[in-house]
């Protein structure tokens, strides 16, 4: 079983090889490159390809297909028509995949299960760590409206968070955005 | 609480309608609020539409049809109550093969574009080195126009010249390197490429049919179905908006709303160009104005013509082979549903047309047609090669083409 990996993100093409190599007899190649896609998926020659769903040459690679399948190489979007739930699961996933036709559904499941898998997993990871970042960003904004407070109102740092906490609460937002507004405040009055 | 949908799209200028029905209100003041849900590839658009991520979607003509006959995907029947445009595309050559066969500073006449890329493309055949179109998608009006075209001219798609699918982004960048003598695609695209000076624009698809149809909404039919009051909701704010967006009034607000990052992400003065019918055609040139380029509400534009539908039914019998199959032609003109648009406009100030199918072509001049309620004058709809297609006899259509 030849299994091509198609996607832009590096890093997620590596996750999914990863979660791939557990299978037996699959042979995986990972293509992230968009110039000469289309000409490597031919010497590839694969029987399943996965590839992004937000993936801008889908259009080009299906096309490709469909010529192919000019040379009687079927393929088939996804599984086959009965298999809705499976397809749904990849699109919330945002993998499609490509399969050609005549191969076992017992084979292509796993596959096709464990690639949602890993999608899924991926944009955890993702947003786990947009949401460190952003936790990052917010602690530094309030050091600085902290600071900003401190030397402009001659606060002590205590009592520059209190004063931050408690406009908040009065006005039902949270800190970071009070921060967020002082530092932007003080941006315009030609702070630095 | 208000009815959502979620209609998805690609970046181009004829996603304008849905974008601004949302930016303007229009779709608020219909009691329904829109979601746009941007993708990158025609691919994705239509799998969103199929699994629901979805509600309505912008999408090429011909791909609404061939999703409901199953080509390239399990069928499902879809349903297109609203077009969302004539036209828009325009054909862009490397500089160099421009100006083998087109004069500078003007568009070119079809037939002697034609009549000149017939040659070039038969010695470049000869040499084993055939000319290479791109456009953006097998099931696109841009691909039907191209082809439609070419063969009229003589040339024959996928022996004399070669046609691959290109994404619109990648178009420039395509032809900057050589990997296509020509591209058929819409609105900013061209226009980014002359900037760039990799091409030309040499001929507009409105100069192949004058009318011809380009994006539609559309929908799954049992969502159209289950949701037909939102959906006539949705008619009436798409017209309301393409009624505001024909007013050059609009068009400074228009083209910087659709260039925002979030929708076109390009730049308004690009986009412009396409809204006001105004287009640089090479660089270092004065633009000119092509007053039928990106046809748009006039003329019930917005109709959903069952013809339309049975002509591009012709067009993928004709490119894909396989040959007429009069059951599918039935489902094909199925699609388009003139019905639900007269339904969410009847009694508005809207004309209505009185039929629901066209012969095509046909008109040479401004004609009063029929209405339901309203006056409507349709001027020419020609084909460049003066063929007409009548709806009445597909069969005969398809034997007489080149």
């Amino acid at each position: 079983m030849r299994i091509a990996i198609v996607d832009e993100s590096a890093s997620r093409a590596a996750v999914i090889h990863e979660g791939l190599a557990a299978l037996n007899d699959c042979e995986i190649f990972v293509v992230t490159e968009r110039s000469g896609l289309v000409k490597r998926i031919g010497e590839i020659a694969p029987d399943i390809v996965l590839i992004d769903l937000g993936n801008p040459s889908r259009d080009m690679l299906e096309e490709y297909f469909a010529v192919t399948r000019a040379l009687a190489r079927p393929i088939a979007m996804f599984v086959d028509e009965s298999d809705d739930e499976a397809i749904a699961a990849s699109i919330d996933a945002g993998v499609s995949s490509y399969v050609i036709d005549g191969l076992a559904p017992h084979r292509i499941r796993p596959i096709l299960d464990l690639a949602v898998r890993r999608f899924n997993a991926f944009t955890r990871l993702q947003a786990d760590l947009a949401e460190a970042q952003g936790k990052l960003a917010e602690r530094e904004c309030i050091d600085r409206a902290k600071r900003i407070l401190m030397d402009s109102r001659r606060m002590s740092e205590p009592e520059a968070y209190a004063e931050l906490r408690k406009t908040a609460m009065n006005q039902g937002r949270r800190i970071g955005e009070i921060a967020e507004a002082v530092v932007t405040a003080h941006k315009l009055m030609g702070g630095a | 609480m208000m009815a959502e949908l979620t209609i998805g799209f690609l970046p181009l200028v004829d996603a304008c309608l849905p974008i601004l029905a949302r930016e303007h209100g229009f779709a608020e003041a219909e009691g329904i609020s829109l979601r746009l849900l941007k993708d990158m590839s025609w691919a994705t658009v239509l799998d969103r539409l199929l699994y629901g991520h979805s509600d309505a979607a912008h999408m090429v003509a011909p791909l609404a049809i061939a999703a409901t006959l199953g080509r390239g995907r399990p069928a499902q029947p879809l349903s297109v109550p609203f077009v969302l445009g004539l036209n828009g595309n325009a054909i862009t050559l490397r500089p160099e093969l421009a100006d083998q066969v087109c004069p500078k500073g003007q568009l070119g006449d079809p037939r002697e574009v034609g009549a000149s890329l017939l040659k070039v493309a038969t010695a470049r055949a000869q040499q084993g080195r055939p000319l290479r179109f791109g456009v953006v998608h097998r099931y696109s009006s841009h691909n039907y126009m191209l082809r439609y075209w070419l063969a009229a001219s003589g040339i024959r798609p996928d022996h004399d010249v070669e046609i691959v699918t290109i994404a619109p982004p990648f178009c420039t960048d395509a032809l900057d390197a050589g990997e296509v003598d020509g591209i058929c695609v819409g609105e900013p695209w061209n226009s980014v490429a002359v900037e760039r000076g990799a091409g030309r624009i040499v001929l507009v698809t409105a100069q192949v049919w004058r009318r011809g149809v380009e994006k539609v909404l559309a929908l799954r039919e049992p969502v159209l179905e289950a949701r037909h009051e939102e959906v006539e909701a949705l008619v009436r704010a798409l017209i309301a908006t393409a009624r505001h967006f024909v007013d050059p009034e609009n068009w400074d607000t228009n083209a910087a709303i659709l260039a925002r990052p979030e929708y076109l992400d390009g730049s308004a003065e690009l986009i412009r160009r396409a809204i006001a019918d105004r287009l640089l055609l090479a660089q270092g040139e004065e633009p000119i104005h092509f007053p039928d380029f990106m046809f748009q509400y006039r003329e019930a534009a917005n109709f959903p013509w069952v013809s339309q539908a049975e002509w591009l039914y012709t067009q993928m019998v004709r490119w894909d082979g396989g040959g007429f199959v009069a059951a599918d032609a039935a489902k094909a003109a199925r699609v388009f549903r003139p019905d639900v648009y007269r339904s969410a406009l009847l009694g508005t100030a809207e004309p209505l047309p009185g039929a629901s199918s066209k012969v095509e072509g046909s008109l040479g001049g401004p004609t009063v047609v029929g209405t339901q309620q309203g006056l409507i004058t349709m001027e020419r709809n020609a084909f460049f090669d003066g063929r007409v297609f009548d709806p009445a006899d597909l069969p005969g259509y398809l034997a007489s083409l080149p």
